[in-house]
């Protein structure tokens, strides 16, 4: 019944599509299009949710349709039932807060009908249970985002990224493709059913898992394979952004998960060494690169590459967990991993809505130009606090409690028996460590130089509070990261399910535990109670503030600012974003991007301007993608002389092609 | 009735913990002004002067700029509230209390991070380029100092298996662990961050009147009255809390681990502010050997505390016995 139901609702998101399409040319379909977006997601939501709390059986549906032999399989079990609640919350919210933003789109027509075409096909990934009704819901995916990327086209830099993420886009599925012909083997069982109860030899896993890794890598944003998303999710309208960072990305994390958790079944070990070590060096590079930006979309896009490396640090330490049979160090850090997910899905919406509020208040992205929105636009204010707090993992918020389980992870890695683990994880560990204090920095810059301080331009002075539905939208995403930091006992239980039929063993109980701690292992070796922590905060501040009333004057005067005694009026000697992240940059940007300073300063006597610019070489474009670049182009060049040959030189082209493949086909046998 | 008057007895415990650390935050840093003056040969403010000082900003009137927002009025008691949680979860004279394993180590630290956060934000409130300079550099220091406690977490944690403080405490203070290589490095390592994340010379200086080698003060140098008071106050429980953390972690012993009578507390309190004292003594001692470091050393500094506990976090994967 939950299957059906979640497939009506993607044929319902079809048909909004459709409709909205045919209907768009006559009148606005905005409101039309999003109420209903918000409709049917909520309904997902709640089918999905009721479905893994109840703890459901898992279902499976085959459609008379898709290949001929194959048919399109369908299937709900706890990990896409998890999956639905993310996609789905994230969709029925970004619908709300589209109510009021998508209003101001200058030519809706061009995100309208690809928007609930974007919401099915993310549900159909995750529903489906076959590699072909995979595989094409993904194309779908990646298309129908595609189209919303490149819905401001008019201007040349949104072209520039829809192109690179369509590029990634092909990679990316080429890759999962060839991973599914590999995993599939010989007979071409592309059933999901087959695939998990096939044996796969180890070089075929291997390869396998490697290029999930690339595929599904390339769409979550893992490093090197991120350069698309600071470029594509700034480009699109907010709402859409908050999707494709949010919700999106989780996508690619769920194929990684079915991929290599459920469809392989028991890969080696080191390839658990593999994936924490590019999740480790991608939280790391994110966080590096959000900092030295000053578009706000823009530096939210990289805390996203950041947000995923920490996701795959989780699964990483699960794949070595569970292949080496440590099942309750497996179930930590895979529930880790999934909180976080759900986690980052909530709070990067949140801040992406955020970021379009001041937008549509002040039509500019560039923190250098913004400024003390915080007496314009208070509510905005306090929610986007509440984004930044909890990203940055502070208690008692919810992104503490994921980065927390997974710190308990790493303290449980010593049983390990692999040398190359043991070295591996703790280092894992101080790069963790170290991409939430610099998580911390970047959001003390974000809202200090966006919210804070005095407005840098007119637009800042004169910006407006939003529309309530954009409001409501953001205060529901912020009660949620509270609720999940106070109470998540109640998210891990819920989770539980997913966790036991990937890796085998669970958590213990956390709704069992007294005064609703979370305890991973045992509560003499670790535990942490969020609402124990705010009720302490509560009123150890309430203490505080009764207690300063009763001994204290109240007396408050209003003055000028003091800066110790040379108060500059203008609003340009106040700190910029760019000169926030100064000594950070000094200190990690001159050995990761190769920062250079460049101050010219003219000589005593000179009227001109003086200049401070600060040249960062991106290492990923310089070293990876510039050569690949340039070589595809020579070997294009040499190739183009293939293209004016002879007939006589084409049948022999052609001939000496058969006799290799010939050779190859025998050798394969 | 017995169970209510045990709890009650549990309870006031906790209480007289979370109330010792704040009550006594103003002493300690009068015991570390007073050997500080001392050992400049100059006779030094009354131990008591702390108390006084921030009585006296309680009385005063506080100043606000004129776009100043609600931020920059609730950080000083958010800030306060915060540090002063941390500091009432971590063991002083027992362990086992009510509430000691509502957070372990590690959210403790952040707990810190949280209060760092409010008082960057609140630097950049006015919109100056003194708070700014400030919370810029504080997050920087941060930043360095993070993953340099994160790996002393680490290490205590793979030495005792926990990450609660009250086992720890309960566990070296027997003889069962001995003396061990890498919870040196870890002390090491502790004594640098502890440094760092109070604002003390080398990294930064409390004293200073030169704006630009301020660190800390220049974020709240626009905090005047009642707001400087809370900001003061939390400084001062701030650096209680990193004197316990070392009193917990690397001389627990005298803490009461065992017994339950109120003799028993009364001597291990005696004992904990008698370490408590000699630690805020021997600060000055390390501080007035030292000038203040440029801004780019830091990383220097805390490499260096990075680097010691990551050794000895290494040297725990290699085996347990180090």
């Amino acid at each position: 019944m939950p299957l059906v139901v979640a497939l009506l609702c993607i044929a319902a998101f079809f048909a909004v599509a459709v409709l909205a399409a045919a209907l768009g040319q006559r009148r606005d379909p905005t409101t039309t299009v999003y109420a209903a977006s918000l409709a049917i997601s909520t309904v997902l939501l709640l089918t999905a949710l009721a479905h893994l709390i109840a703890g459901g059986p898992t279902l499976s549906v085959r459609m008379p349709f898709g290949l001929p032999v194959l048919g399109a399989h369908f299937r709900l079990d706890a990990l896409s039932a998890f999956f639905l609640i993310v996609i789905d919350l994230g969709g029925a919210v970004a619908s709300l807060y589209a109510l009021g933003y998508g209003r101001h789109e200058d030519a809706p027509m061009r995100v309208l009908p690809y928007y609930p075409a974007f919401l099915a096909a993310m549900n159909l990934v995750v529903l489906a249970d076959d590699a072909f009704a995979f595989l094409l819901s993904w194309e779908f995916m990646s298309l129908s985002s595609w189209a919303i990327v490149i819905s401001h086209h008019r201007e040349p830099a949104n072209v520039r990224a829809a192109y690179i993420y369509l590029l990634m886009a092909c990679f990316g599925t080429l890759s999962l493709l060839l991973a599914f012909g590999l995993l599939a083997g010989a007979n071409g069982s592309f059933a999901f059913a087959s695939i998990r109860g096939a044996e796969h030899t180890a070089w075929a896993s291997g390869l396998a898992i490697i290029l999930v890794l690339i595929g599904a890598g390339s769409k979550a944003g893992l490093v090197p394979l991120h350069v698309w998303l600071p470029l594509a999710h700034p480009a699109a309208p907010s709402h859409a952004s908050a999707l494709l960072s949010g919700v999106m990305t989780k996508v690619g994390v769920y194929a990684f998960i079915r991929i290599v958790f459920d469809l392989i079944g028991s890969p080696s070990p080191w390839f658990g060494l593999v994936v924490l070590a590019i999740g480790g060096i991608t939280a790391f590079l994110g966080v590096l690169y959000a900092l030295m930006q000053h578009d706000l979309k823009r530096l939210l896009a990289y805390h996203t590459v950041e947000n995923i490396g920490i996701i795959f640090i989780g699964l990483g330490l699960a794949l070595a967990f569970r292949a080496n049979g440590i099942y309750f160090a497996a179930a930590l850090a895979f529930t880790g991993a999934l909180f976080h997910v759900f986690n980052h899905s909530v709070f990067k919406s949140l801040l992406f809505f955020g970021a379009g509020a001041v937008l549509t208040a002040t039509h500019e992205r560039d923190m250098e130009r913004l400024g003390g929105l915080i007496h314009r636009m208070p509510k905005t204010a306090i929610a986007f606090l509440i984004g930044c707090m909890a990203i940055s993992a502070l208690p008692p918020l919810n992104g503490f409690v994921s980065e927390w389980l997974t710190f308990q992870a790493i303290l449980a890695s010593p049983q390990l028996p692999q040398w190359g683990l043991k070295l591996t994880i703790p280092a894992v560990g101080a790069l963790l460590a170290l991409s939430a204090a610099l998580a911390a920095a970047c959001f003390v810059k974000a809202f200090g130089t966006t919210f804070l301080g005095r407005p840098r331009t007119p637009a800042a002075a004169n910006a407006v509070e939003v529309d309530r539905f954009s409001l409501a939208a953001m205060f529901i995403l912020a009660g949620l990261c509270v609720f999940a930091g106070i109470l998540p006992g109640i998210v891990i239980d819920g989770l539980a399910p997913a966790v036991a039929q990937l890796v085998g063993g669970v958590m213990p109980k956390q709704s069992a535990m007294a005064w609703l701690t979370i305890v991973p292992v045992e509560q003499s070796r670790s535990s942490y109670n969020g609402l124990i922590i705010f009720v302490f905060m509560v009123s150890s501040g309430t203490l505080t503030a009764l207690a300063i009333h009763r001994f204290a004057t109240r007396a408050t005067r209003r003055s000028d600012i003091w800066d110790c005694g040379f108060p500059l009026d203008a609003p340009q000697t106040q700190y910029t974003p760019s000169s926030f992240a100064q000594p950070i940059r000094r200190v990690f940007g001159t050995v990761v991007f190769r920062v250079h300073e460049v101050l010219d300063m003219p000589q005593p006597g000179d009227t001109r301007a003086g200049h401070f610019g600060v040249r960062v070489i991106d290492p990923v474009w310089r070293f990876g993608y510039g050569p690949l670049a340039r070589g595809i182009g020579w070997l294009a060049k040499h190739f183009d002389r293939l293209q004016f040959l002879t007939i006589r030189s084409y049948l022999t082209l052609v001939f000496c092609a058969l006799i290799l493949l010939l050779v190859v086909v025998a050798a394969w046998r | 009735m017995a169970m209510i008057f045990g709890f009650l007895y549990e309870l006031a415990l906790q209480g007289v913990q979370m109330f010792i650390v704040v009550l006594i935050a103003p002493l300690v840093m009068g015991v570390t002004r007073k050997v500080r003056a001392h050992l400049l040969r100059r006779i030094g403010p009354p131990l008591l002067q702390p108390y006084f000082d921030i009585w006296k900003l309680m009385h005063k009137e506080a100043v606000l700029a004129h776009n100043a927002s609600w931020i920059y009025r609730v950080a000083p008691y958010f800030v306060f509230a915060v540090t002063w949680v941390a500091a009432a979860l971590i063991p002083t004279y027992a362990s086992g209390l009510l509430f000691s394993w509502s957070a372990d180590l590690i959210a403790i630290v952040a707990l810190l991070g949280t209060a760092r956060f409010s008082l960057a934000l609140a630097g950049m409130d006015v919109g100056t380029a003194f708070g700014g300079l400030g919370s810029s550099r504080e997050m920087m220091i941060a930043s360095l100092a993070e993953p340099a406690m994160l790996l002393i977490v680490f290490t205590v944690a793979l030495v005792a298996g926990t990450t609660q403080l009250s086992s720890i405490a309960a566990l070296f203070s027997t003889a069962a662990v001995g003396l061990r290589v890498s919870l040196a490095l870890a002390l090491f390592a502790m004594m640098f961050v502890g440094i760092a994340e109070n604002a003390r010379i080398p990294i930064d200086n409390p004293a200073t009147h030169l704006e630009l080698t301020m660190v800390h003060e220049a974020m709240v140098l626009e905090y005047s009255g009642r707001h400087l008071a809370m900001i003061e106050a939390a400084a001062q429980v701030k650096l209680v809390l990193y004197f316990s953390l070392i009193i917990c972690l690397f001389v627990p012993f005298g803490m009461a681990t065992g017994e339950r009578s109120l003799a028993a507390f009364a001597f291990a309190m005696a004992v904990y502010l008698a370490k408590l004292f000699v630690l805020a003594a021997l600060l000055p001692v390390g501080e007035t050997a030292l000038a203040k470091m440029r801004v780019f050393r830091y990383p220097v500094f805390l490499g260096g505390a990075f680097a010691a506990g990551a050794l000895a976090v290494f040297l725990l994967f290699v085996s347990r016995g180090f």
